[in-house]
């Protein structure tokens, strides 16, 4: 049965959060994220779920809380926003090489300094090599959908891997929207219940995990998870396929919009892939051929997929809501180009960081990028390394 | 408890547990640590009165007892610390240390 | 774009401006709207000036930026005359609701709007709510005269929707309940064109 809610982003992750009903959550509080575990821990005392909820000292504590849960074979989960995600960095590795199926909302927001609290991406881009599987969303019902569907993902048998299920800071946390929910009985089927491959409190198996591991071992272990995220990909596009039949509402590892016959095409993550498709329709009304392709899953890349999008497109924007400092784009723009190397006919390819600190992208900073790609076409110069709407 | 399973050296990545969890208790009696040993202890059953103060000390779990009695000492996992030498009574000294070279 | 209505409230901190726009929106997605509400956040500081926004359509609403031409400007607070620009990039044939016990010619003159296609409502909405709320909380009657002058959703449905809000946000004083409510119905009655 369906649910029609108005809902903030953070409100839905919170509903969700309840709906999956975790044995663990272990958190500590941080702007735009602090309203989810603050929201989830009413469900707690209102004895809505049978959570134990660990309030930690810092995010650091809260993620090293949420591994010793998972490891003890609980379903554990926790919640942050930048400055906090660069606190626990060192085991946020650990959560991962030690193969723990933690899933962790993380409502992006930009890294200080000077000291800012609204969206970017620069927290969980940082994150993009730490071994967790990342997920965005473009709006309330997709941070929804996400963090249940993250969690068949995380705790398929293959895959125990950790996932991020990334949502705009404001923009989607604080904004409330109509979204669908799902009843609490037809979610907790779908994610079904939680076995370990292994658990530290059993105390007739007794295991030893996170033990040395020298040169002899440590690169097989590496590969290892290089070969379940590899393996993630498949999961995660059987487990959208499951939850579309379940819902109606459709998910992959990219969006298109509007690809088909693409002449110009934007690639963005998160909340302005919404303003990009307000704008894609008015521009195909004056006839301009242009397109969008959303990354909803960032890692693991889906490179082919990408490939494919724009193979037949003359001239790609990549948008990056994070600057990586390399004086060579965002990692999404270095990303997508690598994932077109090998192709013999390749769109032309620019780079434009936008929306730094919660700068605001209004239909008309996203318009005058194609406005940009339909000069690119025509055969004019541009630069390959633009930040959208910086005052010069 | 499951089964002992020794993963040997040169194992390839599939075939060696994720994470490196090691799935089983115990594994450390197959890891023969008596070469670390530069001096070794020696026990005089003559003068051994079975205190057991060496098997309670012994960090390596290396003083070999049975029925209530130090049979021996367990040379593959001994490291030579010479705890069990230093608590043997001072009227006893059942145990005493000696170069790892001046083995007979 | 031409089929979404978008509002902009002004306050105070304090003042309720983000409470009524997500009543607003709450109403109009329990009337069967699509709706976004937000506010523009920055540091909370009681008394400081605050911006809140509305979206509402009959279709699935993408669009995730500020609102930059409203239809409707909602001013919870008069004082803000010559400190913050409430008329900005407000759309032609659109209207500003104001707090005040003077007339919209009053606030016409103000504003020097005299030519320009824009509407201006008042409704003494500090007076009301002391009255009837007993306390300066002008964000709920202001909300009853913008959904009149809005005319976005059927008014008993609103009242509904704005009743079943009200009784989970005072779930520990049930008496503001009927006391906002009536707030609001005075706000219909005496909203001034």
């Amino acid at each position: 049965m369906k649910i029609r809610h108005s809902l903030t982003g953070n409100e839905a992750m919170a509903e969700a959060m309840r709906q999956i009903n975790p044995d663990v959550v272990a958190a500590y509080p941080i702007t735009p994220q602090t309203e989810i575990v603050q929201l989830f821990s009413n469900s707690v005392a209102d004895g809505k779920v049978n959570t134990e909820f660990v309030t930690v000292e810092s995010e650091h504590s809260a993620m090293s809380a949420t591994i010793g849960a998972s490891a003890a074979g609980a379903r554990a989960m926790t919640a942050t926003s930048a400055n906090g995600l660069a606190y626990m960095w060192e085991v946020v590795y650990i959560a991962a090489s030690m193969r723990l199926p933690i899933v962790m909302p993380v409502v992006n927001r930009a890294l200080s300094g000077p000291i800012n609290i609204h969206c970017d991406h620069s927290d969980t881009m940082g994150a993009r090599d730490s071994g967790w599987i990342q997920i965005y969303s473009e709006n309330s019902q997709e941070a929804y959908d996400n963090l249940i569907q993250a969690m068949r993902v995380a705790e398929h048998s293959e895959i125990q891997l950790p996932v991020m299920v990334c949502m705009d800071g404001f923009i989607i946390s604080h904004g409330m929207e109509v979204i669908e929910m799902e009843d609490d009985d037809t979610v907790r089927k779908f994610i079904g219940e939680h076995k370990a491959n292994y658990s530290l409190l059993d105390v007739k198996n007794p295991i030893t995990m996170g033990p040395l591991d020298l040169q002899d071992f440590y690169f097989e272990h590496k590969k290892q998870q290089a070969e379940a995220m590899k393996n993630s990909a498949a999961v995660i596009r059987d487990v959208a396929k499951e939850w579309e039949k379940l819902t109606g509402r459709s998910y992959d590892m990219i969006e298109e919009y509007r690809m088909e016959d693409a002449e110009i095409a934007i690639v963005a993550i998160g909340s302005a892939t919404g303003t990009a498709k307000v704008v894609i329709d008015g521009l195909r009304e004056k006839g301009v051929k242009a397109g969008l392709v959303k990354i909803r899953v960032f890692r693991p890349f889906p490179k082919e997929e990408i490939a494919k999008a724009l193979a037949n497109t003359k001239a790609v924007a990549i948008m990056d809501r994070a600057e990586s400092f390399a004086d060579f784009g965002g990692p999404l723009f270095r990303d997508i180009r690598a994932s077109l190397y090998d192709h013999d006919v390749r769109p032309k390819m620019v780079s434009y960081v936008y929306g730094l600190g919660g700068r605001d992208v209004m239909p008309e900073d996203i318009a005058s990028v194609y406005a940009d790609l339909e000069r690119l076409v025509k055969g004019e110069q541009l630069p390959m390394l633009n930040h959208l709407g910086v005052r010069e | 408890m499951s089964e002992k399973k020794v993963i040997p050296a040169g194992a390839t990545w599939k075939e060696i547990p994720v994470a490196g969890i090691i799935p089983t208790a115990g594994t450390a009696q197959e890891f023969k640590t008596g070469d670390w040993r530069t001096r070794k202890p020696i026990h005089d059953e003559k003068k051994c009165i079975n205190c057991l103060r060496c098997w309670i000390y012994c960090p390596d779990a290396s003083i070999m007892v049975k029925d209530g009695k130090v049979i021996g000492i367990d040379y593959d996992h001994c490291k030579g610390c010479g705890i069990c030498a230093n608590v043997c009574p001072d009227k006893v000294k059942a145990l005493t240390m000696i170069a790892q070279s001046e083995e007979e | 774009m031409a089929e979404i209505l978008e509002i902009r409230w002004h306050g105070r901190g304090g003042q309720g401006a983000k409470t009524a726009a997500l009543l607003m929106g709450e109403s109009a997605a329990e009337a069967g709207k699509y709706v976004q509400a937000f506010p523009e956040y920055g540091p909370e500081r009681m008394g400081a000036p605050v911006t809140a926004y509305n979206r509402i359509s009959n279709n699935p609403i993408r669009l995730h930026c500020s609102v930059q031409n409203p239809k409707y400007v909602v001013v919870l607070d008069p004082t803000f005359l010559g400190a913050v620009d409430f008329t900005n990039g407000i759309l032609d044939g659109g209207a500003i609701l104001i707090n005040t016990s003077e007339t919209p010619a009053d606030w016409k003159q103000k504003l020097s709007l005299d030519g320009k296609n824009i509407r201006i409502y008042t409704v003494d909405a500090s007076k009301i709510s002391k009255e009837e709320v007993g306390g300066n909380f002008p964000n709920t009657p202001m909300l009853g005269a913008l959904i009149k002058v809005t005319n976005v959703l059927p008014v008993e449905e609103a009242l509904n929707a704005i009743r079943s809000k009200l009784t989970i946000k005072f779930r520990n004083k049930p008496e503001l309940i009927d006391r906002n409510l009536k707030a609001i119905q005075r706000s219909f009655e005496e909203v001034l064109s």
